[in-house]
């Protein structure tokens, strides 16, 4: 089982604590707590993957500690604490073998794993989400309730590279208030897509001369609160708070469908990087998976706590079974051929019964290699 | 034009074209574009009576296939298949599966920790506010007069315009556990919303057959001031438990059973019944029940995560009309099952 963790399709993070990995293709979900004792405050608010090959998962928790879960063992490594700063993580990154990690209250730090050396800047209140260009490491954005989008460069931590600015005053001449709930990066370029809960999602650009935003669209009326990019990226996911995920083109700035099937607040959405799939979680205790393309849902799992965030492998194979099943088969195989060996010396033995039952023991021996063939094809 | 013969006629012919008019002619014979329904002639007395006898041939073809049927089931004799089980909404029920299991840890931790917890371990005293929406008419306020004689430390305040958001920071100052508003359409009540304090969550309940006192046939007398004791019944499902512990949180957690009395929230297929009773025991097995009290139902619209506030807060659960009837054709229960 503890092999088995790589498997995973889905790793979900709870408000209890718990780590679930979901693995779809059998329908399985396990639970992975850190401790023995489950712990309300060790709720997870952030996860991210620890290196490229995902075979590590860093888990930050409600009480600022950051944990390590390896997959390949299936159980915490590590577990470090990140103090500073009030509130919960609103992002984790990895960045050359050092974590960055972002609070509420604005504290944007950088750890190395000596204790010394550990940059931080302040990056105004009320942050809601960070999040680290996957194009370029070193570059992170940062956006919040009344705190514009901001783009940091970890090299230079004293001035944003890029500062948005808000939209002109509506048509009563009234401040447009900004929240900023979750933002991306456009693989190829320096565009930032967020999503905002006013229900706008707006699209930035730091390599043109505006700093307004380039595109707005609106969608429903309920504060949008996960935003996940698909393959193609040019159009984004969105879930709101009321359960409403709709794909919304970022070209022309309209809605393209909507998937159905949430009855609560979407915590958070990601797409596969290739397959058509998009898994998404929230308050309701659901992890969904929807096919992008035909709308339809492909898995419901119902885990028992809250979700707050989950990590989709970037698998291409879904259907990859584990080898270790073939295993223990072959060793069955190998004795029941034996068995049978066996079997049969002794039978040349007993002559005399051959020739009182003819038919019965020809046809059982007959049938002893057909059932061989059918144990060693398994299920 | 003198009724339904030349009527018939009329349809026929526009229908048929140039052919041969015979108004009693089977509509298949006719010589109708592929396509075209009834729905689209756009004479209404035409389109009326092409209707009625399409739907009497419907109800011809019906009744042969049931003489068929019936014919085919009595020469196969003992032979026949078995009669099929019409389908009832008992039969296609859905099996919920997030019906709490009671041995569940993390279930049973989840709860143990959650916003109910300090009145679980009883931390708290439940102290609640009473209100209604604005401007309420008489049969409201004497819902709300006799509920809070129902729910002990319970006051009723008048709502004067004042904004939910406001009042609640002023509630948690002064130790209120509790808050419920009554929300009033045309004179009657219709709404219920009732939020935890601390930072509880919120339920939005649709009430209907509100009955207040008066109106309850064999009703006992007044209730008195004894703590009630509170039963739930069919909160089975995750969703069901959250309610269910929203509703025990409302009754201080002794109940004097001196007092005999006991107020009842039983769900059954999503429709939560509140019934007040007072029950004496006439031998081990009879109970007399007499019932005091007003009586209402409510159907959960909402479940919010977080105290009133339901333009940016996150939602738990909201009724969504495109999911009441499952695809195989019944009601998937979300409460009980």
């Amino acid at each position: 089982m503890a092999s088995s963790a790589r498997w995973n399709h889905v790793w979900v993070g709870s408000e209890t604590g718990i780590l679930k990995g979901v693995n779809l293709r059998r329908r399985q979900a396990t639970n992975y707590v850190a401790a023995s004792a489950l712990r309300r405050d060790e709720g997870v608010c952030a996860m991210c993957w620890g290196d490229p090959s995902e075979s590590e998962i860093l888990v930050g928790c409600l009480d600022r500690s950051v944990k390590l879960f390896s997959t390949e063992k299936g159980k915490f490594t590590e577990s470090r604490q990140c103090l500073g700063g009030e509130g919960s993580f609103c992002g984790l990154a990895v960045h050359d073998s050092s974590i960055i990690t972002c609070v509420e209250s604005g504290l944007l730090k950088v750890w190395r794993d000596a204790s010394s050396e550990n940059m931080e800047t302040q990056v105004g209140a009320g942050v809601c989400r960070m999040r680290q260009n996957p194009a370029q490491p070193q570059s992170v954005g940062t956006g919040g309730k009344e705190n514009a989008l901001k783009v940091w460069d970890l090299h230079r931590p004293e001035e944003p590279i890029f500062r948005a600015k808000n939209v002109r005053n509506d048509w009563l001449n009234l401040r447009v208030p900004v929240w900023e709930r979750d933002l991306q990066f456009l693989p190829g370029s320096e565009k930032i897509v967020t999503c905002t809960g006013h229900h706008q999602v707006r699209l930035y650009d730091p390599s043109s001369p505006q700093r307004r935003p380039v595109l707005e669209a609106t969608y429903g009326e309920y504060p949008l609160t996960a935003l996940s990019l698909t393959p193609g990226a040019d159009s984004v996911v969105v879930g709101s708070s009321h359960g409403d995920m709709a794909v919304i083109d970022l070209r022309q700035g309209r809605l393209v469908k909507c998937l159905k099937g949430f009855a609560g607040s979407v915590r958070s959405v990601q797409c596969h990087p290739t397959l058509p799939l998009v898994a998404s979680c929230g308050l309701d205790r659901f992890l969904r998976v929807h096919n992008i393309e035909d709308k339809h849902l492909v898995h419901k799992v119902y885990l028992k706590s809250r979700l707050n965030c989950l990590l989709l492998t970037s698998r291409e194979k879904w259907d990859d079974e584990e080898p270790e099943p073939a295993a223990p088969q072959a060793d069955v195989k190998e004795e029941k051929d034996e068995l049978w060996d066996g079997m049969e010396t002794v039978a040349t033995k007993t002559v005399l019964k051959r020739r009182a039952d003819p038919n019965v023991r020809e046809t059982q021996l007959g049938k002893r290699p057909k059932k061989q063939k059918r144990t060693s094809a398994g299920p | 034009m003198s009724g339904p013969g030349s009527m018939a006629s009329g349809a026929a012919g526009s229908a048929e074209g140039p052919g041969p008019v015979d108004g009693a002619r089977a509509p298949e014979q006719a010589l109708f574009p592929p396509g075209f329904s009834v729905s689209e002639i756009k004479n209404k007395q035409r389109r009326h009576f092409m209707f009625l006898r399409w739907k009497q041939q419907q109800r011809k073809e019906k009744l042969a296939n049931k003489k068929k049927r019936r014919k085919e089931r009595e020469a196969l004799g003992d032979k026949a298949p078995p009669k099929p089980v019409p389908k009832t909404i008992e039969n296609q029920r859905v099996y919920d599966e997030t019906t709490v299991d009671p041995n569940d840890e993390e279930v049973a931790f989840d709860e143990s920790t959650d916003e109910f917890a300090p009145y679980f371990n009883r931390q708290t005293v439940p102290k609640i506010l009473i209100t209604t929406s604005d401007r309420p008419r008489g049969r409201t306020v004497r819902f709300c007069e006799q509920l809070s004689t129902i729910i002990p430390n319970s006051h009723v305040y008048y709502r004067r315009g004042l904004a939910l958001k406001r009042i609640i920071p002023q509630c948690i100052s002064r130790d209120f556990t509790d808050l419920i508003v009554i929300n009033e359409d045309r004179k009657i009540p219709n709404g219920l919303v009732l939020s935890h304090l601390p930072d509880g969550p919120t339920a939005h309940f649709r009430m209907s057959s509100v009955r207040l006192r008066k109106e309850i046939k064999r009703k006992g007398k007044e209730p008195t001031e004894h703590q009630p004791e509170v039963i739930l019944n069919n909160f089975t499902t995750r969703l069901g438990h959250s309610i269910g512990r929203m509703f025990a949180s409302l009754f201080p957690h002794d109940p004097q059973f001196i007092g005999r009395q006991v107020a009842t929230f039983h769900n059954q297929r999503d429709y939560i019944f509140f019934r007040f009773h007072r029950y004496i025991f006439k031998s081990e097995k009879k109970v007399g029940i007499q019932e005091l009290g007003p009586r209402f139902t409510l159907k959960l619209r909402s479940l919010q995560k977080g105290t009133f506030d339901s333009k940016f807060g996150e939602y738990e659960w909201i009724h969504k009309v495109c999911f009441s009837v499952m695809i195989s054709g019944w009601a998937l229960k979300i409460l009980a099952f």
